[in-house]
């Protein structure tokens, strides 16, 4: 397919602009730009026509079943599309004075307080604008209650498991932190014993996603949560998998203090192909002096905006944060109401039903029931039949479907994490699991037919090596080279995950 | 109301295959002691119907933009959303897919973002630009990490002139990046070339903003040059709609380009969701944050994209990843692709154009002081209404008028001072009639 650059043609328009008539006043030689920036020139049936093109070649929860693990691709309900766009929301504006944004901050209030329910815990930040941002903003809130404490220089070390996902050790290094990984054990917890080895005195805290990205629950979260506790440092609950848990276990009642959800993931935020995302941080009190300003509040019955927070890490993103993500997300609890038990019920379920109908066939790492998700091993199949996770994904594109994430966590060799959600109908994870099914019967009788996948897709595998050497981010015009007809390079690079 | 797809039946039936008899049991594993036994203390279950009315009964407690005369801008700006752009977000493919991490479930997501790249590059003049960061804040912490990686130095200078609210994120990012924070006071709007070469010493980087903060047009390559003399990396924060008109940062030596893209695609909203955007000269090209898409071919040799340079990412290299970001803004960034290919180039010019026009008419019409009299601007530019700039405020939205920013809150003995902005929305009869507002409340 084109891309809108090879479309275009000088000349051509879509724009009306309003034209007062006013003279224009003139630019500093220096400061004037000398060419166009080459945008497309297209009129409007052509772009349109052009992105629906591009949207017919995109594959979103609303075309089928995408149950790509630690992602929690749920259905986005329309109504809230509806209400984000009204224009008391939509044409908003962020300086508006507190008079004027009543609505908007009862709302942030409203959802705050739901947020610090659901987890148990205190106060709550909305402003992160990820689930990573929330991860660096709650390592923030440890190093300033530390620094507050005189413990600053002493705590210099958090600990991450090595289930974990890629964000947590990266985080830990952008918030100035030295990195420890613990191991896990033959059930899938946490290694208490490697725990109990590396939690001192120098000890921040722990990073941990209950249940993990293996889908299990830690069953020894209360003797986790005393080692840390014990020792003077935090814990910090990565938000990624709250999907299994709400109103049935909270993480401040697990022993955490600091919390990040994922409003893209449990609460409906659409993904929009690759974000918007929301991350709010959730906290004990004694975390509350620390969040970042401005923090919104109630005085009887009238919303604030407050900044005066001394000790306040400061602010980690513009203005109050996603706004329109808050709408959204609020929204769809709203729909549940205190029955939010049973969207992670039914999460749950969904994911052990297609468990108990492929563990016979793919390898069970850790012989548990899961959570939301569970990860499978495609080992046999890679040993038996030369058949990859990757290949199962690929093949899985045919059936018309989304594959599961794939290669993580790392601990699991040729993993495939498999997250349903609970807005899936019994006969879509049927349909699923028979074609996973088909397909380890093919790896063995027909493998090639696997190696070969995706067959009913715009394109087959696309060489990611030849991507990366050649480095062509950006459409060159008149200079753009023309990769087709060279020889592939080399296959996908197999490393993937979700979240 | 819910989202479940499952009868009584479908759970006897799951049950039944799982091996148990109780939804109860598939939460074994939890410890009692942290098992939650209460009831949830949220307000009831709406209906779609109630909820909507819950809403709109909330959203009307705002004063938008659509209700009162409003000249607010500082950063989030009340350009035109063209229609096209709502209908495109609405495909469902593109508001319910996930980053395309399966190429070929995802030609049509990774195509557009590749032609987002393409367009942020050709707007800033770069080689290099990533799928999106998370808004103009942000993504200045971003580049002071690239700039921290590349030089090896500990320092980051901003200048006073930058958004305070860009400042205030860097201030806390910059701790944990083993990063110094050193701002450059303007004079009379603007930065000292020369103030700044001497600040820029032994720093990383260097960030201005065009036009900045206050409207006014920085002497940008003097910034830029000043800041290359003192090996720090020049990092030009601009915005998208000024780039018709405004030479682009990589013309004139910028290492990085970053910019809140809002008024490109995306509506206020109270301050998010939008998309921040960070582009680069290719010498950063591996240092660059989050996705980046590039093109290759597939097996058969057709032309395809992909996520790539993926080696310098958290799922990949983890603690040593280029930053931890993950989710981005994709969706909002699509926008603005949508939004720059319906203005095109003329379009962007001209959108340039009549922002300049009427806010130079509202310059004259205003007849109030000037707080920089001296300064080129674009779009904003900051007057003195002669009492405190709140109290002008508040008697202005009494007669429906919204009459911009008060400066105070950010910078000190700007008591009496207004930034107001001026879109292409606005006609001179609206820009008459803040005159008419400001002339009765002026002291």
């Amino acid at each position: 397919m084109k891309l809108i650059f090879e479309k275009s043609k000088s000349g051509r328009r879509a724009s009306s602009i309003p034209k007062p008539d006013l003279p224009v006043p003139g630019l500093p030689d220096e400061l004037r730009r000398r060419r166009p920036p080459r945008l497309p020139e297209l009129a409007e049936p052509e772009i349109v026509r052009h992105f629906t093109a591009l949207a017919d070649r995109t594959f979103g929860v609303d075309t089928g079943f995408y149950p790509l693990g630690s992602c929690t691709m749920k259905h986005n309900p329309r109504v809230n599309e509806r209400v984000v766009a009204l224009p008391g929301f939509r044409d908003l504006h962020p300086l508006q004075e507190e008079e004027g944004s009543q609505g908007a901050l009862e709302l942030m209030w409203r959802l705050q307080e739901i947020l610090a329910e659901v987890c148990g815990l205190h106060a709550v930040s909305l402003q992160p604008a990820a689930g990573s941002q929330g991860e660096l903003t709650g390592l923030m809130l440890m190093r300033a209650y530390f620094a507050d404490r005189g413990e600053g220089e002493q705590r210099n070390n958090v600990i991450t498991a090595d289930t974990a996902h890629g964000t947590n050790p990266a985080s830990v290094t952008m918030a100035g932190y030295q990195l420890q990984k613990v191991g896990t054990d033959a059930r899938g917890n946490l290694d208490l014993d490697d725990l109990r080895a590396k939690v001192n005195e120098e000890t921040a805290g722990l990073m941990l996603t209950n249940p993990s990205t293996l889908g299990l629950f830690d069953e020894h979260i209360e003797e986790v949560a005393s080692i840390f506790h014990d020792a003077g440092a935090l814990l910090y609950y990565d938000g990624a998998n709250l999907n299994a848990v709400c109103g049935i276990s909270r993480p401040g009642d697990m022993g955490f203090d600091i919390v990040h959800i994922n409003l893209h993931k449990t609460f409906s935020q659409p993904h929009g192909g690759g974000g918007p995302g929301g991350g709010p941080v959730v906290v004990r009190d004694i975390l509350e002096p620390f969040l970042p300003v401005p923090a919104v509040v109630r005085d009887a019955e009238r919303f604030h905006l407050d900044y005066d927070r001394p000790k306040s890490i400061g602010k980690v993103r513009g203005y109050c944060g996603p706004f329109g993500v808050f709408v959204r997300s609020y929204a769809f609890i709203r729909s549940y109401g205190p029955a939010l038990r049973q969207m992670s019920e039914a999460a749950v379920l969904n994911a052990n039903y297609m468990l108990a109908r492929l563990r016979d066939v793919y390898e069970l790492p850790f012989d548990r029931l899961c959570m939301h998700e569970f990860v499978l091993s495609a080992r046999t199949l890679r040993r038996e039949h030369g058949i990859t996770a990757l290949d199962v994904a690929k093949r899985l594109m045919d059936y018309g479907f989304h594959p599961p994430t794939i290669y993580f966590p790392l601990i699991v060799p040729e993993a495939l994490m498999i997250e349903p959600t609970e807005t899936e109908a019994m006969e879509t994870l049927d349909a699923f699991s028979d074609a996973m099914l088909e397909i380890a019967r093919d790896a063995a009788e027909n493998p090639g037919l696997l190696k070969e996948a995706p067959h009913h897709r715009p394109v087959r595998r696309l060489d990611e090596v030849k991507a990366a050497k050649r480095g062509i981010v950006r459409y060159r015009f008149d200079d753009h080279p023309d990769l087709t007809g060279e020889p592939a390079e080399g296959e996908a690079i197999e490393a993937q995950k979700g979240a | 109301m819910s989202y479940l797809s499952l009868t009584d039946s479908d759970r006897e039936a799951m049950l039944e295959r799982i091996g148990i008899s109780t939804v109860e049991e598939l939460f074994q594993d939890i410890p009692e002691r942290v098992r939650f036994r209460g009831e949830l203390d949220i307000d009831p279950a709406l209906s779609e119907p109630e909820l909507v009315a819950h809403l709109e009964e909330l959203a009307a407690r705002n004063v938008h933009t659509g209700q009162e005369l409003s000249f607010l801008g500082a950063g989030i700006y009340d350009h035109y959303v063209p229609a096209l752009v709502d209908a495109i977000l609405a495909r469902g493919e593109f508001l319910t897919a996930y980053t395309p991490y399966q190429p070929e479930m995802s030609q049509g997501i990774l195509q557009a973002i590749f032609e987002y790249q393409t367009v942020i590059c050709e707007l800033t003049g770069m080689d290099v630009s990533n799928a999106s960061g998370y808004d103009g804040a942000t993504v200045a912490a971003d580049a002071c990490y690239v700039a921290k990686h590349v030089t090896g130095r500990q320092k980051v200078v901003l200048c006073e002139t930058l958004h305070p609210q860009v400042r205030q994120v860097v201030k806390t990012y910059a701790p944990g990046f083993g990063l110094e924070v050193v701002e450059v006071p303007h004079h009379d709007g603007t930065t000292d070339p020369d103030e700044l070469r001497r600040a820029a010493g032994d720093a990383a980087c260097v960030i201005f903003q065009q036009p900045n903060f206050f409207g006014c047009l920085e002497p940008a390559p003097e910034l830029a040059a000043a800041a290359n003399e003192a090996e720090a990396l020049p990092v030009a924060h601009v915005d998208p709609v000024s780039l018709g008109l405004l030479e682009a940062p990589g013309n004139y030596g910028c290492a990085l380009a970053i910019g809140e893209g809002q008024g490109a695609g995306n509506y206020q909203s109270y301050g998010g969701p939008h998309y921040g955007f960070i582009a680069a000269h290719s010498d950063f090209i591996r240092r660059m944050p989050g996705r980046i898409v590039g093109e290759t071919t597939d097996i058969a040799g057709e032309r395809g994209y992909v996520l790539t340079l993926q080696t310098r990412e958290q799922h990949i290299r983890r603690e040593k990843a280029t930053s931890n970001i993950t989710t981005n803004q994709t969706l909002l960034a699509l926008a603005g692709l949508a939004h720059l290919s319906w203005l095109g180039p003329q379009g962007l010019r001209e959108v340039g154009e009549t922002c300049m026009a009427l806010s130079e008419y509202a310059k004259d019409r205003l007849a109030l002081p000037l707080l920089f009299p001296d300064r080129t601007t674009f779009k904003e530019f900051a007057i003195r209404v002669g009492r405190p700039a709140e109290e002008a405020i508040q008697a202005a939205r009494e007669q429906g008028v919204h009459p911009g920013y008060a400066l105070k809150r950010d910078y000190a003995g700007m008591e009496d001072a207004l930034l107001v902005c001026v879109t292409e929305k606005k006609t001179a009869a609206d820009i008459d009639r803040l005159a008419e507002v400001l002339k009765k409340i002026a002291g």
